[in-house]
């Protein structure tokens, strides 16, 4: 029933889309700005500085970087507005093919697909900009507000992603990754690191999302992730609907989740301020509770989520209010109408060939060591047939994974 | 320096001309090809003339065309090669071909015009009907200026460190086309002339920048080398209709020293034309992706986020989006799980983005602002007919 209204908003959303109503009218000033601000990009070589003055500038194409070295640099991510409500050819805002470049003090907002794309550079660094979409969640807005794919050595600091319709900032497919000092409001994921090798995301705000902080692992692409560190980050009430169209992967993710870990392998969550998600605080899933009615993922990909190590966050409130029918009947069945959930729900699928004895090896296990925090195996293998709460067999330590090192940043 | 000699002989050329005016038209001028810069105006590359009603190709500028070509927006497109005196290609089979330094290609897109409109209205015919576009007596080697509208002309230009990428846009007057480093947008409408008979439809036809050139023409995210995409051995081994006589292409340049290391036409790869009745739907749908997608969505090109693998060769079905979730695709899924479902158009994500014309839904990304109804019928169809599901 949820789905069906879902898709016909879905419906009226898109038509609405197609109409007349966001366009304001490009002044000829504006025409003269974009195409000296293009013939700039086009003629960018490394060492150059591409200065983007105050105001709000509207932009009818996406901005696109090929040229390694160059620092593209606002007043401010408050003053220097690249406003793309009118955009006819893109469907980004900028793009980026290049390595060693920067990225700072502008914001670029109302593009009509991802806000700041950068597909395979090397030295990535975007600091203080600020990409959002003005009208508020919707299915009409972008999918990625600060999108780095198949990057290595990026950092993104200082940012603030608002309104995506899938992740805020999403890194993608990336290697060695420093994500610290954003906020990340009004998405459906407000951070998202997905198959990804060696990330560290510390002290960003994400709240008012439908999940805070995703770390995923999924099948079919480039390159597996694993290894990253979560810490010191303020998690607080992720309890937007999920606006994300059906089919994404963010589809499902339940409103309400602070932070959630798909079969990703080596991930360490410890530090943070985790409160208020209505759903759970954290929530521990194998690729079998992602919605893809597909359950062959392709060799070579781990379903599994293993050497998870979650210590020492401050845990508040949340748990009380899950999405979804299924997880409501099951919190009132265990809790009662006024209970909440355990701070961390597990979906309980196990890859049975890599235990022993029924226990992982215990570099592979699921650690849960953060004072009286206690777990909730939801047993999904069983469709919730037989859920139970774990407290000390959950309670162990895993080693803590080394801190990410970055070159070349500017 | 040997070059600079050379420039400032054209120069002295085109003063000459200025003087003498109506005389110098007959006097044969070589195409001139510039190592490098960006010249301000088509006509400075002496690739063409636009003379007694037509555009007519210089001496050695070669038309060809394509079994399939990329969808844009209904425009014509009049393609040229042109080498300098004594260069050829050297063939390959599946790649691009080895150009020499030296080599011009050209792209002109152009729209017939609607029947009894008037040049400067925003009117041009969406038809499939070539018949307008030649000038009587010139087969398929010259356009007939009365009877269609230029829009522009991409130039791919083989210089020593690799192609580049030079748009040009045509003016009101069709005497010449600007220099458009920027790109341009320009308010079309389109005249159905085609059985559907649809209203018309206004949309802005969108010359690209030269950053956007290759977004479409660097197949590999990492070498971010542009190539050329048009011509291939799959996609030109074709007959094409030139004044002597029609010939098939890959015998024809190689006959005229453009091209060497070629087989015989029967050996070389041939795509299906999308639109030839006679071709499996398989085979022309596989042809209208590789040429509208894969220079993306291949292994190497800037949409291997995606694992989505649409070239030709391409034989794995799960990468060719059969059951595929779109892991890394982003929103526009149109509230589906797949990126094909066999047997059902109506559930598959790829159908539901290459019919969509909004930006940041529309597959291709980029190249197009209407939606191509005849090759989502073709794409329609072809995943009808496949059988299976994908177990929902």
């Amino acid at each position: 029933m949820h789905k069906q209204i879902f898709a016909v908003v879905c419906l009226l959303a898109a038509g609405c889309g197609q109409g007349p109503g966001s366009s304001q009218p490009t002044t000829a000033t504006d025409t003269a700005f974009e195409k000296q601000l293009q013939q700039q990009f086009l003629d960018a070589k490394p060492g150059t500085v591409i200065e983007i003055p105050p105001g709000t500038h509207p932009l009818q194409r996406v901005l696109t970087l090929r040229a390694d070295g160059v620092t593209v640099r606002g007043a401010g991510s408050d003053k220097s507005i690249l406003s793309f409500k009118n955009q006819i050819s893109g469907p980004e805002g900028m793009l980026v093919y290049a390595n060693h470049f920067t990225i700072e003090h502008l914001a670029i907002e109302d593009s009509k697909g991802d806000g700041l794309k950068i597909n395979d550079g090397d030295g990535v660094t975007i600091r203080d900009v600020r990409v959002e979409w003005t009208r508020g969640p919707s299915l009409d807005n972008g999918a990625y507000a600060i999108y780095p794919v198949k990057c290595r050595n990026v950092l993104i600091e200082d940012s603030t992603a608002i309104g995506s319709r899938d992740a805020g900032i999403y890194v993608g497919q990336s290697q060695d990754i420093v994500v610290r000092r954003n906020r990340a409001e009004k998405n459906v994921a407000g951070i998202e690191i997905e198959n990804s090798v060696r990330a560290d995301v510390y002290e960003n705000t994400a709240t008012n999302n439908s999940g805070g902080i995703l770390v995923f692992n999924m099948p079919d692409l480039t390159q597996h992730g694993e290894h990253a560190r979560v810490f010191r980050n303020r998690i607080i009430a992720n309890n937007l609907d999920n606006f994300a169209a059906r089919g994404t992967a963010v589809a499902s993710v339940p409103a309400g989740s602070g932070v959630i870990i798909t079969s990703n392998p080596k991930v360490e969550v410890f530090g943070n301020e985790i409160a208020d998600n209505r759903t759970a605080n954290v929530i521990i899933a194998s690729y079998y509770s992602t919605n893809f009615a597909d359950k062959t993922p392709t060799p070579g990909y781990d379903p599994y989520p293993k050497s998870i190590y979650i210590h020492d966050n401050r845990f508040a409130g949340g748990g009380d209010a899950p999405d979804g029918l299924q997880w409501k009947t099951l919190k009132v069945s265990m809790f009662g109408i006024n209970g909440h959930f355990p701070d961390v729900i597990w979906d309980g699928f196990v890859d049975s060939k890599a235990q022993i004895n029924g226990q992982y090896p215990p570099e592979a296990r699921i650690c849960v060591n953060n004072g009286g925090a206690a777990v909730i195996n939801i047993d999904g293998p069983n469709k919730f047939s037989h859920p139970r709460v774990l407290k000390e067999e959950m309670r162990c330590q895993l080693p803590p994974l080394a801190a990410v090192t970055l070159k070349d940043q500017t | 320096m040997h070059l600079a000699v050379r420039f400032a002989g054209s120069c002295c050329a085109l003063l000459a001309c200025a003087v003498l005016a109506g005389g110098c038209a007959r006097a044969p001028r070589e195409v001139h090809f510039f190592a490098a810069g960006k010249p301000e105006r088509l006509s400075d590359w002496q690739l063409f003339a636009v003379r007694d009603g037509k555009l007519v190709p210089n001496t050695g500028v070669v038309a060809y065309d394509l079994n399939t070509p990329l969808f844009s927006d209904y425009a014509h497109k009049f393609r040229t090669v042109w080498m300098a005196k004594g260069k050829a290609a050297t063939y390959d089979a599946s790649g691009p071909f080895n150009f020499p330094v030296g080599t011009v290609l050209s792209k002109t897109f152009f729209y017939p015009l609607p029947a009894g409109a008037a040049r400067a209205a925003r009117g041009v015919a969406r038809t499939y009907d070539t018949s307008r576009d030649f000038a009587a007596g010139s087969a398929g080697e010259a356009l007939d200026l009365a009877r269609i509208r230029l829009i522009e002309t991409r130039l791919l230009v083989r210089r020593e460190l690799g192609w580049e990428a030079i748009p040009y846009v045509w003016n009101a007057a069709q005497t010449d086309a600007q220099l458009a480093r920027t790109g341009d947008a320009i308010p079309l409408e389109l005249v159905d002339e085609t059985a559907s008979k649809a209203a018309p439809a206004a949309f802005t036809y969108v010359v690209p920048n030269e950053n956007q050139c290759a977004g479409c023409h660097v197949t590999n995210v990492r070498t971010r080398q542009i190539e050329p995409l048009g011509p291939r051995a799959r996609h030109i081994n074709k007959e094409y209709a030139y004044a002597g006589g029609a010939e098939n292409q890959l015998a024809h340049w190689t006959r005229l020293g453009y091209l060497t290391g070629a087989p015989g036409a029967a050996q070389a790869p041939r795509d299906a034309g999308w639109r030839d009745d006679n071709a499996p739907i398989d085979a022309r749908a596989r042809a209208y992706l590789d040429v509208n997608c894969s220079m993306c969505h291949s292994p190497t090109g800037p949409a291997n986020t995606t694992a989505l693998d649409l070239r030709s060769a391409n034989q794995d079905l799960r990468l060719l989006g059969r059951c595929k979730p779109p892991v890394a695709a982003g929103r526009a899924t149109g509230d589906h799980l797949f990126d094909i479902v066999p047997g059902k158009p109506g559930e598959s994500i790829l159908i539901y983005r290459v019919t969509s014309s909004e930006p940041g839904v529309m597959m291709p990304e980029m190249g197009r602002s209407t939606s191509h109804q005849e090759g989502v019928e073709l794409l329609r169809e072809w995943i009808a007919a496949m059988s299976g599901s994908c177990g929902t």
